[in-house]
């Protein structure tokens, strides 16, 4: 002890102090840091995958991303947005965009699963970020009961401000929306959370478990299989569907009939 | 009453027998004989308040129903129904037991349903019959007050509609509560207390279901109940109108007696009513509350919209800039007793329009009547092209109206038409100003137009199609002169002629009397006058039909000061 006091003056010592600093909030930050990533992936690519992946980058990619994915004035970085990014966008066919807009678009997919999966390789290899999900998170939670009551809790206070309680999607500012989740896959509803896409936040694993974003999907996949218990449901869009269709079907049929009660003497 | 006579009526049938009983002891043959005999006219656009009415009745038949199951309490429970995707779920009594009616009540869905659609139907047909009432100027003299008194029903119906919207506490109709709530606290100086009065504390708390509900089945409805009596009482009293026609006058009605025909039209519609009304309650959902999910003050949901006749406020709401430039709305005032919050964000777009609409409605008839001084009895309809003025400020109306209906909808116009909904409200605000405007113009003149053409046909006839060449090598088209019957109802109505300002009993003209004029000659100054007698017998003198037609460009005399 005696000869680090004695040492406290040493010239050094300031260089020491801030290194050892420097090392344990990075140390910290790390650890911290690798909490939030999105720990529901194990998939390996191999080098084939990314050297093919590579090529259809550069192919299809890069005239928006640039070349090794570093961005450019019309498109973003791509480093470490993580294979369930491209999965996601490439995927549901939003990438590759049409043109430039308010939001991607979904479009027809152009990318077989091969081909995504080689894109995500590549992406993925170009810095760390959330990788496809596994597929244990996708299955609905069946030994929880109420897991899909859980999961429709979450959904109203995170995601049903944009998305529509009913999940049938809403309006954004300037042309953007969030969309219908409607038919879209366990996979993609995932992607979606950890990744963010367009708008939509990220809901890392510290904000929404892996198991509470299963509860979600269960959810979702539920109140698509329940069906409408009343009927036809008018596009799930609430009241203005329903006074539109009052106005317009209901008043229509009525004055039809008003009209034929009333044809003989006028 | 009579003086008994010496032989007594014997009924010789048992029927009759009883039929006699009742008769002599509550006399329902007068009432019948009284009754039975009242004359209404028929057209399809007077059908519109029978709507209403029949869907009202529906209204009561299928919310007694709902009572037997619903449970207005705002205690906590957690949900054990038949719906998997809320059980378990920690909500309120009052939504519990709506979801039990949807899913766990025999009949209950379809009853919901039922009570829903022809909710949204009613409102809908009392609008409808006030537009009809309000374009064909049937609110004139003598009815004025049964004009007033359907406005009140028109009110009572959006509370009738609303208290009920909110009664099942789901996501939706707890946002539209909250929305409520603000506009009451708006208020200046009473706001935050009637608030508090109301729900029993801060918003949401424990009372306001409750209460909604004892307002919802117990008070609009008797409300409405009394009125719906007042306003069929002085129907009787005025008799119905008649639309304008050979052998129709003031004074006069035609159309069926109610007894037997008209009764048993009316009473079918009655059935065809609830039928269409089931057919799109079996088959259309509407308000899915289990999609929504319980009240909660903190989730809102996108696409939150109330039912459609609120709608034009909430559009109102969502119109309003909370800024004008970078000029603040919202203004915090200093008192000795500390700052006061004044938000015209919320209180001009909430009361302002509503406020507007509904005085206009309900002042139209005096103003109507001080405009053109004309204080006569009135029991004939206009067609609403032969009161351009009149059809131009409701046709006005209409569109200020829709164009906060359509902002209520502004989210669903941007994701369905793949605009921007920041454009979308742009384009509302201008319409909001200008839409009213424009309609106003080009509605009075369709209307002048139509009523040209009238003029034109009665004139010179309906053009047959048939081209004939003349001896001479020249081709005209051969115009069919109009049958009698058709013609009167084209030349049989009054035109108003703009009126100057008039001397009162001192010989001045006053200021009012001076802007009324100056409105007058506003309405009035385009006018289209009824073919004359002797226009008519101008216009058949001319056995040529090319020389009709070329008289037409000058003889189409139409009236302009």
């Amino acid at each position: 002890m005696k000869a680090l006091s004695q040492r406290r003056r040493h010239p050094l010592a300031a260089v020491a102090l801030l290194l050892l600093g420097l090392l344990v909030t990075g140390g910290l930050y790390a650890m911290a840091n690798g909490a939030n990533q999105a720990q529901a992936a194990t998939t390996t690519y191999t080098a084939d995958d990314v050297s093919e992946g590579e090529k259809l980058f550069v192919a299809n990619c890069a005239t928006c991303h640039g070349i090794e994915a570093s961005g450019t004035e019309n498109g973003p970085s791509l480093v470490g947005v993580g294979a369930a990014s491209v999965d996601f966008q490439v995927g549901t066919g939003r990438m590759p965009m049409a043109m430039q807009g308010p939001q991607a678009q979904q479009k027809p997919v152009q990318f077989d699963e091969d081909q995504t999966a080689d894109l995500a390789a590549y992406v993925s290899s170009l810095g760390a970020g959330p990788a496809v999900p596994d597929s244990e998170y996708l299955e609905p939670d069946t030994a929880d009961a109420e897991a899909s009551a859980e999961g429709g809790e979450l959904f109203r206070v995170n995601c049903a401000m944009c998305h529509n309680a009913a999940a049938a999607g809403g309006a954004l500012t300037r042309g953007k929306f969030a969309p219908s989740l409607e038919g879209v896959s366990e996979k993609h509803i995932y992607e979606a959370m950890v990744t963010g896409p367009q708008n939509m936040p990220v809901f890392n694993d510290t904000n929404i478990s892996p198991e509470e974003k299963q509860d979600i999907i269960t959810f979702l996949k539920d109140i698509e299989s329940e069906g409408s218990p009343g009927g036809a449901k008018l596009g799930s869009l609430g009241p203005v569907s329903e006074g539109l269709f009052i106005w317009t079907a209901g008043l229509g049929i009525i004055i039809a009939f008003t009209i034929w009660l009333t044809a003989r003497s006028s | 009453m009579s003086v008994p006579s010496a032989t007594p009526y014997e009924a010789k049938t048992r029927l009759g027998r009883i039929t006699n009983f009742v008769d002599s002891r509550v006399s329902g043959s007068a009432m019948v004989k009284e009754f039975g005999r009242k004359v209404f006219p028929d057209h399809w656009s007077f059908m519109f308040g029978e709507v209403a009415l029949y869907c009202f009745v529906i209204l009561l038949m299928t919310g007694t129903f709902l009572t037997f199951f619903f449970d207005p309490s705002m205690a906590e429970t957690h949900y054990q129904g038949s719906y998997v995707p809320l059980r378990g779920v920690e909500m309120s009594v009052a939504y519990e037991s709506s979801l039990n009616i949807s899913f766990d009540v025999r009949g209950g869905l379809f009853m919901r349903q039922v009570h829903h659609w022809s909710a949204l139907l009613f409102v809908a047909a009392v609008s409808v019959h006030m537009l009809r009432v309000f374009f064909t100027g049937a609110f004139r003299k003598p009815r004025e007050l049964n004009w007033v008194v359907g406005g009140v029903l028109l009110i009572l119906s959006l509370a009738a509609g609303f208290t009920g919207y909110s009664l099942p506490d789901d996501l939706l109709s707890g946002n539209g509560l909250r929305i409520i709530d603000g506009v009451i606290k708006s208020v200046p100086v009473v706001g935050t207390y009637i608030s508090f009065f109301l729900f029993g504390g801060e918003f949401p708390g424990t009372a306001i279901i409750g209460r909604l509900y004892m307002l919802h089945i117990l008070l609009v409805p008797a409300l409405i109940l009394l009125m719906i009596a007042i306003h069929l009482f002085m129907v009787v009293i005025h008799k119905h109108t008649q639309f304008r026609g050979p052998g129709r006058t003031n004074n006069n009605v035609v159309g069926y007696p109610v007894g037997p025909v008209y009764a048993a039209k009316a009473g079918g519609f009655f059935f065809i009513v609830f039928g269409v009304i089931a057919i799109i309650a079996g088959f259309f959902t509407i308000n899915p509350i289990w999609n929504y999910g319980p009240y909660d003050p903190s989730p809102v949901s996108a696409g939150t919209q109330p039912d459609w006749y609120i709608g034009w406020v909430d559009g109102a709401l969502r119109l309003m800039p909370g800024y004008l430039g970078g000029f603040p709305l919202e203004w915090v005032i200093p008192f000795p007793w500390g700052d006061n919050t004044l938000s015209l964000n919320v209180l001009l777009p909430a009361l302002g329009p509503a406020g507007l609409v509904f005085t206009l409605l309900f002042t139209w008839p005096w103003i109507e009547a001080w405009l053109t001084k004309d204080k006569r009895v009135h029991n004939l309809l206009d067609r609403p092209r032969n009161a351009p003025y009149r059809t131009a400020v409701g046709v006005a109306g209409v569109v200020f109206y829709c164009v906060m209906w359509a902002a209520a909808s502004s989210d669903l116009i941007a994701t369905h038409f793949h605009v921007s909904l920041n454009d979308v409200t742009y384009w509302l605000r201008v319409l909001f100003f200008v839409g009213p405007i424009l309609a106003f113009i080009i509605a009075r003149r369709i209307a002048l137009a139509l009523q040209r053409k009238d003029r034109e046909i009665v004139l010179h006839g309906v053009e047959s199609g048939r081209i004939v060449r003349l001896p001479h090598g020249e081709y005209i088209e051969v115009h069919e002169p109009l049958d009698e019957y058709k013609r009167y109802r084209l030349v049989d109505f009054e035109s108003y002629k703009a009126l100057p300002a008039q001397p009162d009993a001192n010989g001045k003209v006053s200021g009012k009397e001076k802007r009324r004029a100056k409105l007058s000659r506003f309405f009035f100054e385009d006018r289209v006058a009824p073919v004359t007698p002797s226009e008519l017998e101008n216009a058949h003198h001319h056995e040529s039909p090319a020389e009709v037609e070329a008289k037409a460009d000058d003889s189409a005399s139409i009236e302009q000061r």
